[in-house]
């Protein structure tokens, strides 16, 4: 019990290298499956340790803090835990056949040892209580995220993994130089014991320099990291060309993890939030509504519906920042709970393009012409994650709409509510396109004899699309969780 | 069995029933017993819920509270009961109809067709059996979703575009007014339970009433109340059973019970009369009424014809309603179920006449009287229901709404509902004299007689209930006679 912050790191990490060892892909396929089972059993056991008795630190090799590597888990880490582990346990069983037809059967193992240390990478950024090593994690899954990319059917991935490459290493250096600059201010790189050198020094109220561009850098480089419009020209593409696995893992996790770090240093390290409340929560107010409404007018008009989902996906971040730069406690349950809400959705909505792709082998829009008959389970979980999506009562999307416009009728934002609601009717027409093409255009002749998607690719798809509904009906886990969090994040740690 | 559950089972009854169709979708026969089974089942359960006054005094039921303070309830009161009894009476009747209408025209995908008719009506009761704006929204926008299929049923060009308005429209408003204004309620007194007598007085500014109030009407889409009417006319590519239940009842019923609902268990008749922003919903409904009876005069197309009578027909009931004196009131519920009989009646001849002659226009339909001389009796009797004439139902609403309109003194709305009358008879009257009196055009393309025989009885039945509801109109009137605004 004891050591049990850090299995969920360890497992993934230990089990890369097996993968390779064994080069068969069936073996590394059992062996990344029973590693991300155990972190997500893990996390699930960590988060109830959290709510029940409080916030749990370990320090590594038994080097006591400020000196040596904590890992600290509260609610706020535990929920960003479970939502990664818990979506890289959903995607594991629906990789296999999804990787066997995307990926030379030679790289397969390869590709698992990738997606673990990916993995790896983005537990490790959510457990870890430490600047510098969340910044050696970053680099870790950001390494790990540019070869999977690169590993899509099409060269263009190439050409989107080296993009993303360019503009995730500048983001990585950005947040390294924030780091740094903290670093220089304060003498530690522990983040709890950052705050409690903030606040003794008196630094926060004398409107330090330092600080101020040590903010600066660490929210453009997260803001780039976490594909905030205008910084999110690398997240199309490299949605759209990844292999669908990995589409599906990045879309649910990464970005969150890159929000969470956004949380972490902007309320967690400078406490109470009050750079936010003066200043920043102005700042990014603006691009999350930009976000919302440019993206989701260019997702109108994309013929590529995966990458239709990528721009869906940039509008969907401009929810969850929108709901932390209101910075009140009900605008940070509302951001938070999106980030759970958005990864069931988008994970559920990409499954479904892995699957049409498996079936068809692309996913333009004239692709799905009668796939609503030949693929019945696989349009109708595409049905209930657009649902979803846009906001329909009784899906979880209605649940995070919900509590942001609560959040901005708190604060008095009318204009704010209209537009939040313009988003969701924007969605109903980007999905709907879809959803009229695969239920009412006739289909191609030659393409008579597709079937339904394969039974491990569509159990997963449905594992999602219940926990899409029930998480409408029934929000008190994932809503305590988020509550939780947001309160410890007003209180500033 | 406890109320409480047979409150829960309308809901769930049809829910079922859509699942067991599903499943035996290989077997039509037994596809069609399962839909006229549960038809027959939500129908006596609603009958025992009407033979049991206790019911209308129950604490709310709790279905489930995904966020807290935020429930959804079922709660039973007089309006929502009637409306509960007026849409599982005619889904059984449409249910013998429709299966005569869809076997008649060999039509595709009927099984889909029968899931969602039962969806569809299990949405119904949820709005009729909803205690709070919340599990009513949720219900709404479910009647929406599950009735798609059902107006795009044919899957060509046409039913596509007129699907994309009907979706469009009903979906925009209602997340872009309805949830706004549900929000903003919520905010302003929170709670969103329906209570007799309002929520929102004292918890308002005064001048912001009339904001809310436009919020909400034009929020209710399914209102049609002008300009948010255009979904209708294009839900009418439908199959006729569809726009028959859906677009004379369901759906539109759906949207005029909710604007009732809202005037006296949210605003409260007393804040709206003080405040006087009920005249601007005077207004917007009068405006709805001639205009829709002007453009419907213009009609070739028998279901466009009747679309826009049921434009003007739904806003005689939020006209009644937003006069708020008590006979004005009795009179919009009256009128909801009047207006569901006799609109019923007439799509059923629409539908009627294209399966028997495959006809569509108003001006095809000279001498059709005297081959199909049940389905157009029918059809003049509902018609002078429309028009208001004994000794149709249709007359006692009028009759009431009229004296709600002497209570107030208001002339101009007096001379809207005479001029409305002329109207009416200006576009049924022509086609009753055309089927009845003109010679039929010769040469005769195929000579055809009445329709099948179950969508005549089911279309004989409703005219029957017209006629019955006249010199019977008990049921509605002790019911209205219990809601807020109208108490002895």
């Amino acid at each position: 019990m004891i050591h049990l912050p850090i299995v969920p790191v360890i497992i993934p990490l230990l089990a890369a290298p097996l993968c390779i060892i064994f080069r068969s892909k069936q073996l590394a396929w059992s062996i990344a499956l029973a590693a991300t089972w155990t972190s997500f059993c893990v996390s699930i056991l960590l988060a109830i340790h959290v709510v029940a008795v409080g916030p749990l630190s370990y320090n590594i090799g038994g080097w006591p803090a400020p000196w040596g590597i904590t890992y600290y888990i509260d609610t706020l880490n535990a929920f960003v835990l479970l939502i990664v582990s818990g979506m890289s346990a959903v995607v594991l069983p629906y990789a296999r056949k999804s990787v066997e037809m995307e990926i030379d059967s030679s790289t397969q193992p390869y590709f698992y040892s990738l997606l673990l240390i990916c993995i790896t990478g983005l537990l490790g950024i959510t457990v870890t209580g430490d600047a510098f090593n969340m910044y050696v994690f970053l680099e870790l899954s950001s390494l790990s995220s540019y070869a999977l990319i690169g590993m899509g059917p099409r060269r263009r991935a190439l050409t989107a993994a080296y993009q993303y490459l360019i503009m995730g290493t500048i983001g990585a250096t950005f947040i390294l130089i924030g780091i740094g600059l903290l670093y220089s201010l304060t003498g530690t790189l522990n983040i709890q014991d950052m705050a409690v050198q903030l606040r003794a020094n008196d630094i926060l109220g004398s409107g330090n320099r330092t600080l101020i561009t040590a903010f600066a850098f660490l929210t453009v480089g997260l803001s780039l990291k976490l594909a905030l419009f205008p910084l999110h020209l690398w997240l199309p593409n490299a949605y759209s060309y990844a292999p669908s696995v990995v589409t599906i893992f990045l879309a649910a996790t990464a970005t969150k993890v890159a929000i969470y770090m956004l949380l972490r240093f902007c309320f967690g390290v400078i406490g109470n939030g009050t750079i936010f409340q003066m200043t920043l929560g102005k700042i990014i107010l603006i691009p999350a509504l930009a976000a919302i409404l440019v993206a989701s007018i260019v997702a109108i008009f994309q013929y590529d519906i995966k990458r239709m989902l990528a721009y869906s996906s940039v509008a969907q971040i401009g929810y969850m920042i929108l709901g932390i730069s209101f910075a009140t406690t009900t605008g940070l349950t509302a951001g938070i709970l999106h980030m759970f809400n958005h990864a069931l959705m988008k994970g559920l909505l990409f499954m479904v393009m892995g699957a049409v792709s498996y079936r068809v082998g692309s996913v333009y829009i004239n692709d799905f012409r009668g796939l609503g008959r030949k693929m019945p389970w696989t349009m109708a979980a595409f049905v209930i994650g657009g649902l979803s999506l846009m906001g329909v009562p009784m899906t979880a999307g209605f649940i995070s709409k919900w509590y942001l416009i609560k959040a901005a009728l708190e604060n008095g934002w009318w204009d704010v509510t209209i537009l939040i609601l313009l988003g969701s009717l924007l969605a109903v027409v980007y999905i709907w396109r879809v959803v009229e093409t695969a239920y009412f255009n006739p289909s191609h002749e030659n393409e008579e004899d597709i079937g339904e998607a394969p039974l491990s690719l569509l159990i997963p798809m449905w594992t999602l699309v219940i926990a899409n509904i029930y998480f409408g009906i029934d929000t008190s886990i994932p809503l305590n969780l988020a509550q939780q969090a947001a309160t410890l994040l007003m209180e500033g740690i | 069995m406890a109320t409480e559950t047979l409150i829960q089972l309308c809901i769930l009854l049809p829910a079922c029933g859509a699942l067991f169709i599903a499943a035996s979708a290989k077997f039509p026969n037994l596809r069609e017993a399962v839909t006229m089974g549960s038809a027959t089942g939500l129908f006596c359960l609603v009958a025992a819920l009407f033979m049991r006054p206790e019911a209308l005094n129950l604490a709310p039921i709790v279905l489930a509270e995904p966020l807290p303070g935020l429930q959804l309830q079922l709660c039973l009161e007089p309006l929502g009961l009637l409306f509960a009894g007026i849409a599982s009476l005619l889904w059984l009747i449409t249910s013998v109809y429709t299966i005569g209408y869809m076997r008649g025209n060999k039509e595709n995908n009927q099984t889909r067709l029968y899931i969602c008719f039962a969806l569809a009506l299990a949405s119904t009761m949820g709005i009729a059996l909803s205690g709070n704006l919340i599990t009513l929204f949720l219900f709404y926008e479910m009647l929406t979703l599950s009735t798609y299929p059902l107006v795009t049923h044919n899957q060509d060009h046409d039913a596509v575009s007129g699907g994309r308005y009907y979706l469009g429209i009903l979906i925009s408003t209602s997340v872009g007014l309805l949830l706004p204004a549900i929000i903003w309620t919520w905010h302003l007194t929170g709670t969103t339970t329906f209570t007799a007598g309002g929520i929102l007085a004292g918890n308002i500014d005064p001048s912001l009433v009339v904001l809310l109030l436009l919020l909400y009407a034009f929020g209710i889409g399914k209102a049609a109340l002008m300009p948010i009417h255009r979904w209708l006319p294009e839900a009418m590519v439908a199959p006729t059973p569809v726009s028959a239940l859906l677009h004379a009842v369901a759906v539109v019923k759906a949207g005029v019970f909710c604007m009732v609902k809202i005037i006296l268990y949210i605003f409260g008749p007393q804040l709206l009369i003080t405040t006087g922003s009920n005249s601007i919903l005077i207004g917007l409904a009068s405006f709805t009424i001639i205009s829709a009876s002007i453009i419907a005069l213009r009609q070739d197309n028998l279901k466009r014809r009747l679309a826009y009578s049921t434009i003007s027909q739904l806003s005689y009931i939020t006209l009644a309603v937003a006069i708020l004196t008590p006979h004005s009131i009795t009179a919009a519920v009256v009128h909801i179920t009047a207006h569901a009989f006799g609109k019923i009646t007439l799509f059923f001849a629409a539908g009627a006449i294209y399966t028997a002659a495959h006809k569509t226009k108003v001006s095809e339909l000279n001498g059709i009287g005297q081959r199909m001389p049940w389905t157009m009796s029918a059809f003049a009797i509902a018609s002078l229901s429309m028009i208001g004439l004994p000794p149709a139902a249709g007359f006692i609403s009028k009759w009431y709404l009229l004296q709600g309109a002497l209570s107030i003194n208001s002339g101009p709305i007096i001379a809207v509902l005479l001029l409305s009358t002329l109207l009416n008879t200006g576009y049924f009257i022509p086609i009753v004299y055309a089927a009845f009196f003109k010679k039929e055009d010769a040469p005769i393309a195929h000579p055809h007689g009445e329709a099948p025989w179950t969508m005549v009885l089911a279309l004989t039945t409703t005219a029957l209930l017209t006629l019955i509801l006249f010199f019977w109109p008990q049921i509605p009137l002790e019911l209205a006679a219990q809601l807020p605004g109208v108490g002895r």
